[in-house]
């Protein structure tokens, strides 16, 4: 057992000092690419869904959106 | 003899177990600690314009506009955007109705943007103005994001600081300020192929004149301005994921998102939105999605206080309520040589959305208040 854990020990220390590679092959990020695959398709779209959630509910912040100002009182 | 062969056979099946789930975390999880070269670099938005039409119809407002994007890159290094939104907001809501009289004003926005890419690194600048005839914001905001492990994983930190000037049309002496800082942090991973996922968090924090010159409270059933606070304090921290099953002209996602939001005003809020996006062939894509926002009230909420509180406020933004949401939207990408050239895509998006107040009553009838909403859009983008 003591020799098992031992092994795995050393397994993940030599591991750790190769370098990672890519998960995901070139040829396959045309799948990630899609929009399918977007947070956000449109810029304008999700300002106007964010407009209207923002003036009328407490919550705000963490959108994933970058910029920010809401002109809402 | 034969037990020691199968004995044996275990051990070595265990093994490979053992050293394939090995294999799994290092690949996983090790990349989230283990700097790499990057096989990729960054890349800038796509160069589009994009035209919408919105409209928002429920609770007696209604506020519709045209609004108008344009994005366009320079020697692939650096990205311009620049954008005007108008809403012409016609407003009897029931706070209008009930302590004034209906009005129509328009709020107009332009904003700014560079994208600068350096090498894994995109780091965006922004300006952002709004106008209204008693609401004027002017913002600025930074914001840097970087792929790592080979493009899997990108970090984003991000910061804005606005300035508002708040006025009451009714008052030409009326004038006071507010100011805002938001800080944002964000992680989005490649899990595989076909799923990502990210989080993001961020803290807000405001000062000044945090209320509404107009609104009054109800303090033991008479009407009394409201008195807000002058500070506030919010964080919130948002889960998202999308996951691809299918291939060809007929693939499908599905997408997972949930937001918790917490103040120092004891408002706790949670907003959860579930969709699936389906290709119809070449040229439909179609999503639909609910959305639920449920929120405990403000400390000093009162529909009607019973009590004389340093603040108090009947502000039903602020309140206990819950909200839902059904969308539907449909996406189709003409095909001919001139369509295909400037990638046009037309989009149609609807969202029915449903109010109910557990704590605002309407004081025309003393029932709980709700209401529904409509939120339509029509997009048309282009690329160039």
């Amino acid at each position: 057992m003591k020799r098992l854990a031992l092994l795995l020990l050393v397994a993940l220390g030599a591991a750790g000092c190769s370098p990672i590679q890519p998960w995901v092959k070139p040829y396959e990020r045309e799948r990630l690419a899609d929009p399918l695959m977007q947070w956000n398709r449109s810029a304008l779209s999700e300002r106007h869904r964010e407009h209207v959630h923002n003036v009328r509910e407490a919550a705000r912040g963490a959108t994933g959106v970058q910029g920010g100002g809401c002109g809402c009182n | 003899m034969a037990a020691t062969d199968r004995a044996a056979a275990r051990l070595k099946a265990a093994g490979l177990t053992a050293w394939r789930w090995i294999k799994g975390v290092t690949k996983g999880v090790g990349g989230g600690v283990i700097a790499t070269q990057a096989a990729t670099a960054a890349t800038l938005p796509e160069d589009r314009a994009e035209l919408v039409y919105h409209s928002y119809d429920g609770g007696g407002v209604k506020a519709t506009g045209p609004a108008l994007l344009v994005r366009k890159s320079l020697a692939d290094r650096v990205s311009f955007s620049a954008s005007y939104y108008v809403d012409a907001v016609s407003n009897a809501s029931i706070d209008v109705v009930t302590t004034a009289s209906p009005f129509k004003e328009t709020r107009k926005t332009y904003d700014l943007g560079m994208d600068w890419l350096v090498r894994d690194s995109i780091v965006s600048l922004g300006v952002y103005t709004s106008r209204e005839p008693d609401y004027n914001v002017d913002t600025a905001s930074l914001d840097v994001s970087h792929e790592v492990f080979g493009g899997m994983s990108t970090v984003s930190l991000g910061f804005t600081r606005s300035s508002d000037e708040v006025l009451a049309v009714n008052e030409p002496n009326f004038k006071e300020r507010a100011r805002h800082w938001q800080y944002r942090a964000g992680l989005t991973q490649v899990l595989s192929p076909r799923w990502i996922a990210s989080f993001n968090i961020e803290a807000v924090s405001d000062e000044g004149y945090l209320g509404s010159p107009y609104r009054a409270a109800r303090v033991f059933g008479a009407a009394v301005p409201e008195r807000m606070p002058r500070t506030r304090s919010s964080r919130a921290i948002k889960l998202r994921t999308i996951y691809d099953f299918g291939d060809g002209p007929w693939r499908t996602a599905v997408r997972v998102e949930y937001r918790h939001f917490w103040d120092n005003w004891d408002i706790k809020a949670g907003t959860v939105e579930i969709g699936a996006s389906q290709y119809f062939g070449g040229n439909w894509l179609v999503d639909v999605g609910w959305r639920s926002h449920a929120q405990d009230k403000a400390l000093f909420y009162s529909d009607n206080a019973q009590t004389e509180t340093r603040f108090v406020t009947r502000n039903r933004q602020l309140s206990t309520f819950k909200s839902d949401s059904l969308i539907a939207k449909a996406t189709w990408t003409p095909r001919s040589d001139w369509t295909n050239k400037y990638d046009l895509k037309l989009t149609g998006v609807f969202e029915r959305k449903q109010f109910r107040f557990d704590d605002f009553t309407d004081s025309r009838t003393g029932a709980k208040y709700e209401h529904d909403a409509n939120l339509f859009q029509i997009l048309v983008s282009a690329r160039f």
